[in-house]
């Protein structure tokens, strides 16, 4: 091993000053033949959520000349993954796969890059770490800046300051999405809260919509989630009469009425990014985290929700993310009192990912 | 503080309750007319879910929710159908059948409904009950879907016809003993293909609920299992359709709790409220098969009872 | 429906009505696979696609080359011995459809006694042995239960095993995401990895796992156990005519329970495999609906053993061509739900045709009323 051990973080830091994080030596080997680009995703490409935030993005991979895009959905978290990303590479030639569900990394896109060396595995979660094969990677917006914008936004919005929260299940990521959104409502309402109901599964829409009817009726008057698939949910609120913060896609045409902005990823800043590396033959990057800094996250178009103060705040709060001010400026308490973050951390800190604990001001337990 | 959190939640489980309940009420309702006759349709699900899909679709084109409905209905009819139909043939094993239209439908519906996933469709209306009460959140869960009445008014005219008709004769005796039904001159398979059709019917109607009303969108997600537990709820309502009412209120609630608790913070064991419908199914069961007075309820002809 | 033709009367004419029957269990499934593939023709070329295009797919991606062929077989592997654990008991005239949470009960069974035995670092050879025990051992109780409670308490094994089904999903995910729950497994609640050093690898000159060689092993002995020993014969027997069974004094009880115990361990050894040789821990993912396919290729195999391995290899091609149905025709990955649902209601709508074809039937064939 010629090159540098990269630490994940130094990478990282790269990551934030730009695009051009981590140029390893080995690089597309084949950038002047043709790129084929293979996409496995979780669930249905037009689910109002994450795979359709993917799907929308890989369309302009698909404008990119000389680079194929072939997709496959619904492959579930089991050897199917393996085997579909395998007939990508061997049937349809593929040299640059795209795994765009948390649960593809470990083992199988980390089995498969070991076992082909010349195709490129791009995985959509902070995963890959410096003993991982070199031709994995990850890259992943922290959407966490994004709900901190939401909260600011609803922070003025709401006449209550009583934020609901849909929750899927209680790991680091959604528990992160919880947090900004309580901060960024404190940052403009001292007095908000955030009050979580936790369905349990990622799509589960009966369920969706009774937690959605359990908090308007403990008298939440803005309704945001973390689902895979918010249209439930939006659709519930905003037929219960409340405000809604949009999560993953946008969901603007689901709440004409209370739709005030959304958490959106701008996954195309990412595989806009591959496909130039790809297109001048340079290697691609191995870990690509990001977030307003660097062009992969935006809010949703406000809406009829939104108060003119509202979106005032919410784009200075923007305006902040992308200077790189930190969302957890401590000390901050979680809800049982004790102390869980003593001082302040940046918005990429490794810290961070480890979080299990809601912050005092949300209503709710982990357990 | 305590007090008020405590109605809260009787509050929401209430609503929630009537809210959930439908989509079981119509399957279950289903499932028992079917079973009634003496044959077992596992199928519902698929029918369900295409239910769903089609009654999302319709609406969405031709721009009435009511006209879903009929669809929805419609598509039930013809999968509940082909599973009286094939059932009819001998050899035939209704169970695998139904397992069999369970996968086509679904299948039919994922297929299908692609394109029905984005658009946003009329939805069903609600009755509002509670207005008069001024108190939100009980007028919130007293906003009654006009298919809750239906699935009721159906019980009891289903449990009125049983005893009291002709029809409904004739409907107990093919399902209490096929030689009798014979006897007395009846098509047993014709009977039972009616009853199957009909079944089916009414589980397509309670997808129609599901996309049209509540959570009232289409997705492939929307049933998760719902329709399956249409065989346990009719276990659990010993063949009788009024008991099929309140057994779906319990199912439904039991999906219904598990928010509303949380919302007063208590989140513990969800995966066991999930579940619990099973668990109980799974007793009653065990503890009824071999009591006198439960072997009474049974349709004789049944297969899972034989 | 062998059991009421099995008189002495066929005694003397054996081979002939063995080789006929041979012939017709083989006719009918296949004239039953060739007629679902016509109606899903019909179906393709209403929504406009070319149904060569499409069979022609399933090829490439499902038998065209030795990497296809390998996708399909890898697939295939916990079909097998779902299909086994839905087969056994058909034979002695059950109904069981818990396979699914055989099987993830007898997966998290196995991740569960790994957890202590690699921590204290029990060699591999002697942990995966136990391992495979646990998976087998939980997945046959469970089974064994529906089997006990059809028997000794007259529940019904169909809907207890599906009903059985749902709770160890629930079990197993309230482990998974509580107790048992890997500290690191932060955003995907997971048991604690197995490690490489405890993975079941591929075997010899492919990269199928030993599951698939399991399988077509347990196939090969439970073919035998089933139809050339005594225990075969009297659970064919119970199967055909309980009451004339216990008439005959057969040991009814025992070879209900024995065949459920059987089938449950057949789908929690499949359990085993996910964990041991495709996840390494146990999570979510272990419900795949692997025991719901295997139903389908249960009954296509007509719930005999050895034909349950081609079976479920046809199966793993429809699946492993799934994906590329959908890359290369642009259709939605329920092409293949759809083309499952046709198979399965024309196949079983064929059991009917059994003893109606007169060119299978003996002699006359009109007159076996």
């Amino acid at each position: 091993m010629s090159f540098l051990p990269l630490s994940r973080r130094s990478l990282l830091k790269a990551g934030a000053a730009g695009l051009a994080a981590a140029a390893l030596p080995m690089g597309f080997a084949r950038a002047q033949s043709p790129v084929t680009i293979g996409a496995v995703y979780v669930g249905p490409r037009d689910d109002f959520g994450w795979n359709q935030a993917h799907s929308v993005a890989m369309e302009i991979l698909k404008g990119v000349p000389g680079v194929t895009v072939v997709e496959e959905e619904n492959v579930p978290e089991t050897d199917a993954v393996t085997q579909s990303m395998e007939s990508m590479i061997n049937l349809d030639g593929a040299n640059l796969i795209l795994a765009t569900s948390f649960g593809y990394y470990s083992p199988f896109v980390v089995e498969l890059a070991k076992k082909y060396p010349d195709v490129e595995f791009r995985h959509a979660a902070p995963l890959w770490k410096d003993t991982d094969p070199k031709n994995a990677g990850s890259y992943f917006p922290y959407l966490n800046q994004a709900h901190y914008v939401n909260g600011v936004a609803a922070g003025l919005a709401s006449p209550t300051g009583k934020i609901g929260f849909v929750a899927a299940k209680p790991i680091p990521s959604v528990l992160s999405n919880i947090n900004s959104v309580l901060l960024g409502a404190r940052s403009t309402n001292p007095n908000a809260t955030v009050q979580v109901i936790f369905t349990g599964e990622w799509s589960l829409p009966v369920r969706e919509a009774e937690a959605t009817n359990a908090l308007v009726d403990a008298g939440c008057d803005v309704i945001t989630c973390h689902v895979d698939s918010p249209k439930v949910v939006i659709e519930t609120a905003e037929g219960r009469g409340v405000k809604t913060l949009g999560h993953n896609a946008s969901q603007a045409p689901l709440a004409p009425k209370g739709f005030i902005t959304g958490a959106e990823y701008k996954w195309e800043t990412i595989y806009k990014g591959y496909a130039d590396n790809i297109a001048k033959g340079e290697p691609l990057p191995n870990f690509m985290v990001g977030g307003y800094n660097n062009d992969m996250l935006r809010n949703t178009a406000y809406g009829a929700g939104a108060t003119p103060e509202a979106i005032k705040a919410a784009d200075a709060a923007i305006a902040e993310l992308v200077k790189g001010t930190p969302i957890y400026a401590g000390s901050l308490k979680d809800n049982t009192g004790k102390v869980v973050i003593d001082k302040s951390y940046d918005n990429y800190d490794p810290f961070l990912d480890g979080m299990n604990y809601l912050l005092e001001g949300v209503q709710g337990s982990l357990t | 503080m305590m007090e008020s959190a405590f109605v809260t939640v009787l509050i929401a489980m209430l609503g929630g309750a009537i809210r959930v309940s439908t989509p079981f009420m119509f399957v279950g309702l289903g499932e028992c007319l079917t079973e009634k006759s003496g044959r077992i349709n596992l199928g519902l699900e698929g029918n369900l879910v295409l239910g769903a899909m089609v009654a999302y679709a319709v609406s969405y084109l031709s721009g009435n929710p009511w006209v879903g409905v009929l669809a929805a209905g419609g598509s039930g009819l013809v999968l509940g159908a082909l599973h009286g139909y094939i059932c009819k043939l001998p050899k035939v094993n209704d169970i695998a059948v139904g397992i069999a239209i369970m996968s086509f439908g679904t299948g039919t519906a994922f297929f299908f409904g692609k394109p029905f996933i984005q658009p946003t469709a009329p939805r069903l209306d609600a009755i509002h009950l509670g207005d008069w009460t001024g108190n939100a959140a009980l007028a919130q869960a007293l906003q009654v879907n006009p298919l809750f009445f239906v699935g009721i008014i159906l019980a009891v005219a289903m449990s009125w016809a049983f005893a009291n008709t002709r029809w409904g004769l004739i409907v107990r005796m093919t399902g209490d003993s096929a030689a009798s039904a014979r006897a007395m001159g009846v098509s047993v398979d014709l009977v039972r293909f009616l009853t199957t059709a009909a079944g089916g019917f009414l589980a397509g109607v309670g997808g129609a609920f599901l996309s049209l009303y509540y959570p009232g969108s289409w997705n492939q997600g929307l049933s998760s299992g719902q329709g399956l537990m249409a065989v346990a709820l009719v276990i659990f309502a010993r063949w009788d359709p009024i008991r099929c009412i309140w057994a779906a209120l319990l199912f439904g609630a039991a999906g219904a709790i598990g928010p509303s608790l949380q919302s007063i913070g208590i989140s513990q064991g969800y995966y066991f409220f999930n579940a619990a419908p099973y668990i109980l199914t799974l007793f009653i069961m065990i503890a009824s098969a071999r009591s006198k007075g439960a072997a009474r309820e049974v349709p004789g002809e049944l297969s899972i009872t034989k | 429906m062998t059991v009421q033709t099995a008189g002495p009367a066929y005694v003397t004419r054996a081979p002939n009505v063995r080789s006929l029957k041979l012939a017709e269990s083989f006719f009918i499934p296949i004239a039953a696979l060739v007629v679902s593939a016509l109606l899903f023709s019909v179906f393709l070329l209403i929504i406009g696609k070319s149904p060569v295009d499409f069979f022609a797919l399933v090829w490439t991606g499902g038998f065209g080359s030795s990497f296809s062929f390998q996708n399909t077989l890898q697939r295939s592997a916990p079909l097998v011995l779902t299909g086994l654990a839905f087969a056994v008991p058909a034979r002695i005239g059950l109904t069981i459809i818990g396979g699914e949470g055989a099987l993830v009960l007898g997966g998290f069974a196995a991740a569960a006694v790994a957890i202590p035995l690699v921590t204290n670092g029990v060699p591999p050879f002697l942990t995966l042995p136990l391992m495979a025990i646990a998976a087998m051992a939980t997945g046959g109780f469970w089974i064994g239960l529906a089997g006990w409670l059809r028997h000794y308490r007259g529940v019904n094994e169909t809907i207890s095993s599906l009903l059985l089904s749902y709770i160890a999903i629930a079990i197993m995910n309230f482990f998974v995401e509580g107790a048992l729950r890997d500290p690191a497994s932060a955003n995907k609640p997971s048991t604690m990895p197995i490690g490489d050093a405890y993975r079941v690898g591929a075997m010899p000159f492919t990269d199928v796992h030993w599951g698939l060689g399991a399988g077509v092993l347990l196939a090969i002995v439970l073919y035998i156990l089933m139809s050339r020993t005594t225990f075969g014969f009297a659970a064919r027997m119970t199967g055909g005519n309980p009451r004339a069974a216990l008439a005959q004094g057969l040991p009814v009880g025992f070879l209900v329970v024995t065949c459920c115990v059987i089938a449950g361990a057949c789908a929690g050894l499949g359990g085993f495999f996910e964990v041991a040789a495709i996840h390494g821990q146990a999570n979510a993912s272990l419900v795949a609906g692997y025991g719901f396919t295997g139903i389908l290729v249960a009954f296509l195999a007509r719930h005999n053993p050895l034909a349950v391995v081609p079976v479920a290899i046809l199966f793993g091609a429809i699946a492993a061509a799934g994906g590329l149905v959908q890359r290369r025709m642009g259709m939605p990955d329920a092409t293949v739900l759809v083309l499952q649902g046709i198979i399965f209601v024309v196949l079983l709508t064929s059991e009917t045709m059994y003893g109606r074809l007169k060119f299978f039937q003996p002699g006359t064939g009109a007159d076996r009323t």
